[in-house]
């Protein structure tokens, strides 16, 4: 049967001593993943595994990925919302595992929102 | 939804949106039989009689950003498709059990799929509930229990850390594309 050991918690243990944790407190980043029926259904799960790797090759202790419930938009599943603490949180919609990687890039890590992939940019124009 | 390990995420994310701090997932089978047996059991809020009684329903949910609840009444679909079946238990205040049996070998019972991504995507969300994954089955015997884990991270790191979520990925074998 496979589990974890003893030592290889210590071993990570050892490999993250003298660095600051921030992964259980204070964050810059919120990645939620919706994971209704709808949303995994749809392949929500393929993009936390996606949004993981990406976070882990990273090494960021400042992001928090995270799930949520159905967000009551089913037909636009899969879908994730990224919120910065400084600027208001942005839903993207009808995503893979490549589009989530070109969020974390360009968003997560850049700061700037990936309009295409966004339900909504702003609101009605004049012009 | 296309495997089980699937349906088994969409009900333990129920489990959690019933307020469960602890989950406990159990795979088995029984070979002369040829049982496959999945078992969902959390401590969260429980249902009442009434409720128990329409769970199975598509059109009854408790959810309010939408009125159709597809969870419990796909994968009921899918146990049976197998001549298998669902059963729910449930007491207030309690929790929920809910069990789903398949014939192992039938030829409409879905692959269990990818365990590893299920659990981890579980713990990310959830990193203040607990979840213990037991499963004896031949093809991929493992066993996870955060509380354990994280007793002896002792508060050094998150149970949602990426380096610990690794090692819990590498004890599946299977993996989704």
């Amino acid at each position: 049967m496979a589990k974890l050991t003893v030592e290889d918690l210590k071993k990570i243990k050892e490999s993250m001593k003298g660095t600051v944790n921030l992964r259980q407190g204070d964050y810059r980043v919120k990645i939620t993943v919706h994971m209704g029926t709808c949303g995994i259904a749809a392949g929500a799960r393929k993009l936390m595994s996606a949004l993981l790797e990406k976070l882990e090759k990273n090494g960021a202790t400042d992001i928090i990925l995270t799930s949520s419930g159905c967000a009551g938009l089913c037909n636009h599943e899969p879908m994730i919302t990224v919120e910065m603490t400084d600027s208001a949180p942005v839903k993207y919609i009808k995503l893979d595992p490549d589009k989530v990687g070109r969020i974390f890039d360009e968003h997560v890590i850049g700061g700037h929102p990936v309009a295409e992939y966004a339900l909504a940019v702003g609101s009605e124009t004049t012009h | 939804m296309q495997d089980l390990s699937l349906h088994i995420l969409d009900v333990a994310e129920n489990a959690t949106q019933a307020g469960a701090t602890l989950i406990e997932i159990d795979i088995s089978e029984d070979t002369d039989k040829d049982l496959l047996e999945i078992s969902i059991q959390d401590n969260g809020k429980g249902m009442d009689a009434e409720m128990l009684r329409h769970v199975t329903d598509p059109f009854v949910t408790t959810r309010t950003t939408r009125r159709v609840g597809m969870g419990l009444p796909l994968l009921q679909q899918a146990a049976r498709e197998t001549g298998g079946d669902l059963r729910i238990t449930s007491e207030q205040g309690k929790g929920t059990r809910v069990v789903a049996t398949f014939h192992k070998s039938h030829i409409d019972r879905r692959p269990l799929g990818d365990m590893g991504a299920t659990l981890t995507t579980l713990i990310m969300g959830n990193p203040y509930r607990d979840f213990v994954y037991t499963s004896s089955l031949r093809e991929e015997a493992v066993e996870v229990d955060t509380r354990s884990i994280r007793k002896e991270l002792d508060g050094a790191m998150g149970i949602n850390d990426p380096a610990v979520i690794r090692l819990i990925r590498d004890l599946f074998r299977k993996r989704e594309v």
